[in-house]
């Protein structure tokens, strides 16, 4: 046990990756708030990119790191147009709680 | 006629003899709507008459040839197309024209003709005058079918067909209740005798399978099995022939549709219908297609002793037991009807002492003399009913209308002679034939008096049919009326008397071309004209031992004894005549109240409940069939398939919909809650996780080995451990035997044995090992990693 606490390789990465990403979808799915689900998504994409770096490193190529910078640029992307419209939603209803954003299902 | 011979019209030219009416009957039935009432009445009148007169150019140019070249019994056949065709069987929609079917065409159509041109005066104020039309039309087709068929299931087609036929039209009104049951009850007898008839077909299917040219149900064919091999008389059910089996289950179907015991029961509620109908269906069509079919199939018959004895025997049970229930009926068309199922019993007995000749001249003269009966009844009721009787069928209320209908009396009198069996009516010879024909048969292996036995019986129902149809006569035309309105009856119009008349010459010339053989006596041969015409067509010997031609079954008399079997039968039925007079001469009398009131009460009971027949046939078949309906209705309708199929099916369909729903909710979070659980299960279920193992490369004599350490985060972050020396312990670093090597290409040169690898899990340490033997001078084949060219 305790050679896997210090001795650090790339598996404690890719678990914390995982971690990641399952915290990250967890909030997608049960959480409410489209806040707080933007943010979750984040963090699988930022999941995502910590699995590129530590794949990266393991076969010691450097292509990955382009892929993760695309991602954030895209996640930038993504952040900004998606608190957008949860702005623009909080100001038509005073309420960005995703089930009450229901009128098309009537 | 060679059936390959081109034809004038596309279709064979007996073809169009059945399709005429049925061309008439489409057109009324789809069209009628928007027909005048006269032009659909045309139509009908046009495609009977028609068929009637290209029958007789048919039987009078060609068949007539045919026969006088001696092949009366092959005639005209000809085929429209290949109908069925299953393996070695084959059954076209052929049509063969032989002297039988002759006699049989000229009735139907002639007949019928003069039926359609009576129609329409009397149902001239009918609202479904043009349905009526289409369907006296459709009867006549299908009629004339069943007649023309070259084999059996074409027959089956017509004998289906005016089956349907008197479901349609005996059930004509059916805004009565009343009537419309009496349509039902036709049918579902006449499907009991249906289902024998089917039956009866395969077995005779079946018994010539072994005949050269294999199984087939034409005519021909089957006549052939008869003469030339003894295919009928194949052991069945222990020793019992063939043909028994076959020929009592086709009687059994003779007996639906001529309304023989036990399945008459249809035949007196059938008068229901419109009279025309009743005329149609006892004269020409439908009841005489049984008598027809025992004829047509003779030389089945002739193949057993049984199946003819059975014959007889119902024909002669039921011309006693019908000739009985007319005696005390009241209904004017009851007693007509009644006397239709004893003359087709007397039918049949000529029929069952291979007498055919004398079946199908009765056939004729009964046609002759029933319709016209019947046609005169109709011209009766239809008066008094101008004149407002409520109960125009009711013997007891007419009386005196000889004089108020002198046409109908006049034509009514001829054929109640006729009936009757008196000279030189036509009645008189075609009954003598049958008489005649009774007396002197003998079957092998029965005794002697058997034939007598049926004469005998006979006799007494000639006897019984002259009493009640003189009764009738009486009661209907003779003292005074008894009713306002036969008080002021009038004669009917002339589309009804003018067949009347037609068929009342025909009911007293009929039977002088069928008078009796005699040794000594020279008659013109006209008179024999008949039988010599039927002669080839039918079977007059037994084939009962295998062997055709060995012995004839009607028995031969001298001619003292035929004169004095005529002279009795004339007797019996003027006495008859004679006993209706003293009775009912003028209308009801005291003595028949008296009798009746007093030693003959039972037995007058017994005749005007027809026996109880029906009541029984109710106690016995109707009722526990229908509680079986109500039965299977309670538990297998409204259970099984109302309550478990039905509404279980939409129990579990409600099921589903509504935990579906509760997926389908527009919950977009949900959704997401299914992929993902979707895909863990595609990932936990689909082994996509490969095994861990190591491909290698033969470079000379160096192996190139690249560890392939399995999926996921074990394969991407794993140690990996070789062992190239064989030891079965971990290798170390060249150099440095503390470090363990561990990488995933490695090379070796110049060993020839089991090489392993670990791979070690970077988190838990498990170790998953693989051992592969490369050797490098047999390149393994059949080895699963690539490149594994050996170099040799």
């Amino acid at each position: 046990m305790s050679d896997l606490i210090w001795n650090i390789g790339y598996a404690h990465f890719l678990v914390l990756a995982a971690i990641l990403f399952l915290i990250g979808m967890i909030g997608v799915l049960i959480r409410r708030n489209a806040l707080i689900i933007l943010m979750s998504v984040e963090l699988m994409l930022n999941a995502a990119n910590v699995t590129l770096l530590a794949f990266s490193r393991m076969w010691g190529d450097l292509s990955a790191h382009t892929f993760a910078l695309i991602v954030i640029a895209v996640a930038a992307a993504e952040a900004s147009v998606g608190l957008a419209i949860v702005v623009a939603v909080f100001r038509g209803r005073h309420n960005v709680e995703v089930d009450r954003l229901n009128t098309l299902r009537h | 006629m060679d059936p390959t011979t081109t034809h004038p019209w596309p279709l064979p030219t007996l073809a169009w003899i059945p399709l005429l009416p049925l061309i008439g009957a489409a057109i009324n039935l789809i069209f009628g709507r928007w027909l005048p009432k006269r032009a659909a009445s045309w139509i009908a009148i046009f495609a009977v008459g028609a068929a009637f007169l290209l029958s007789a150019y048919e039987v009078f140019g060609p068949l007539f040839a045919e026969y006088q070249a001696g092949r009366g019994g092959i005639g005209i056949a000809q085929t429209v197309y290949t109908w069925i065709e299953v393996g070695s069987f084959k059954a076209q929609l052929g049509f063969r024209l032989d002297t039988l079917s002759a006699v049989m065409i000229m009735i139907v159509t002639f007949v019928g003709t003069l039926i359609h041109i009576y129609s329409t005066g009397y149902m001239a104020h009918d609202p479904r005058y043009r349905t009526f039309f289409g369907y006296l039309n459709l009867f006549t087709g299908s009629m004339l079918i069943l007649v023309l068929a070259a084999n059996m299931p074409v027959m089956f087609i017509g004998w289906e067909g005016v089956g349907l036929c008197s479901f349609l039209l005996i059930g004509f009104w059916y805004e009565n209740e009343a009537f419309a049951t009496a349509g039902r009850k036709a049918f579902v007898v006449n499907r009991i005798g249906d289902f024998a008839f089917l039956l009866g077909m395969f077995l005779l299917f079946w018994a010539t399978k072994g005949h050269q040219g294999g199984a087939s149900l034409d005519f021909a064919n089957l006549r052939d099995a008869a003469v030339v091999g003894p295919e009928y008389v194949k052991g069945l059910w222990g020793g019992e022939r063939l043909a028994a089996a076959a020929g009592i289950l086709l009687f059994i179907g003779a007996c639906g549709k001529s309304a023989q015991i036990p399945l008459f029961v249809w035949l007196p509620d059938a008068m229901a219908g419109p009279t025309p109908v009743s005329a149609l269906i006892h004269a020409a069509t439908m009841v005489t297609a049984g008598v027809y079919m025992v004829c047509r199939l003779s030389f089945l018959y002739a193949s057993s002793t049984t199946a003819l004895i059975v014959v007889a025997t119902v024909g002669l049970l039921t011309a006693i037991a019908a000739a009985f229930m007319a005696f005390a009926q009241t209904d004017l068309k009851k007693v007509l009807a009644y006397s239709t199922v004893s003359q087709l019993g007397f039918m049949f007995v000529a029929a069952g002492t291979g007498n055919s000749t004398a079946a199908i001249f009765h056939v004729g003269t009964h046609a002759f003399f029933k319709a016209c009966l019947f046609l005169g009844a109709g011209s009766i009721m239809h008066s008094l009913e101008h004149e407002g009787s409520h109960t125009p069928g009711d013997i007891m209320t007419m009386g005196g209308l000889r004089k108020r209908l002198p046409i109908t009396h006049a034509t009514f009198l001829i054929s109640c002679l006729a009936i009757a069996g008196i000279v030189p009516f036509a009645g008189f010879f075609s009954k003598d034939e049958i008489l005649g024909g009774a007396f002197g048969v003998h079957p092998p292996g029965w005794p002697e008096w058997y034939g007598k036995l049926l004469w005998a019986g006979l006799l007494i129902a000639a006897l019984g049919t002259a009493f009640y149809m003189w009764r009738l006569y009486f009661l209907v035309f003779a003292g005074d009326s008894r009713s306002e309105p036969a008080k002021h009856a009038h004669e009917s119009p002339r589309s009804m008397t003018g067949p009347l008349i037609v068929l009342a010459a025909f009911a007293t010339l009929a039977g002088f071309i069928g008078f009796p053989h005699f040794e000594h006596i020279e008659l013109p041969s006209f008179m024999h004209a008949l039988s010599h015409w039927l002669e080839p067509s039918l079977t007059h010997d037994w084939y009962a031992s295998g062997q055709p031609g060995v012995q004839a079954i009607a028995g031969h008399e001298s001619d003292a004894t035929t004169l004095l079997l005529m002279g009795l039968a004339l007797a019996i039925g003027a006495s008859g005549i004679a006993g209706a007079y003293l009775l009912y001469g003028r209308g009801p009398s005291k003595t028949v109240a008296e009798l009746v009131a007093g030693r003959l009460g039972p037995l007058y009971e017994a005749s005007k409940h027809k026996l109880w027949v029906d009541e029984a046939y109710d106690a016995i078949f109707v009722r526990p069939f229908k509680a079986l309906a109500r039965g299977l209705f309670e538990i297998v309708d409204r259970f099984v398939i109302d309550t478990v199929a039905v509404n279980g099916a939409a129990f579990v369909i409600g099921i589903l919909g509504r935990i579906s729903r509760w997926f389908q909710n527009g919950n977009v979070q949900r959704y997401l809650v299914g992929v993902v659980a979707g895909g863990a299960l595609v990932f936990a279920m689909t082994d996509c996780r490969h095994k861990a193992t190591f491909d290698y490369k033969i470079v000379g004599d160096q192996i190139q080995l690249h560890a392939e350490p399995g999926d996921g985060i074990d394969g991407a972050a794993a140690s990996i451990y070789w062992d190239l020396d064989g030891d079965n312990q971990k290798d170390t670093v060249p150099g440095n035997p503390n470090k363990l090597l561990d990488q995933r290409d490695v090379t070796v040169t110049g060993y020839n044995g089991p090489i392993t690898m670990w791979v070690v899990d970077p988190i838990t340490r498990e170790e998953t090992k693989v051992t592969r033997t490369i050797d490098l001078n047999i390149a393994a084949p059949g080895d699963k990693p690539d490149g594994a060219q050996g170099v040799k």
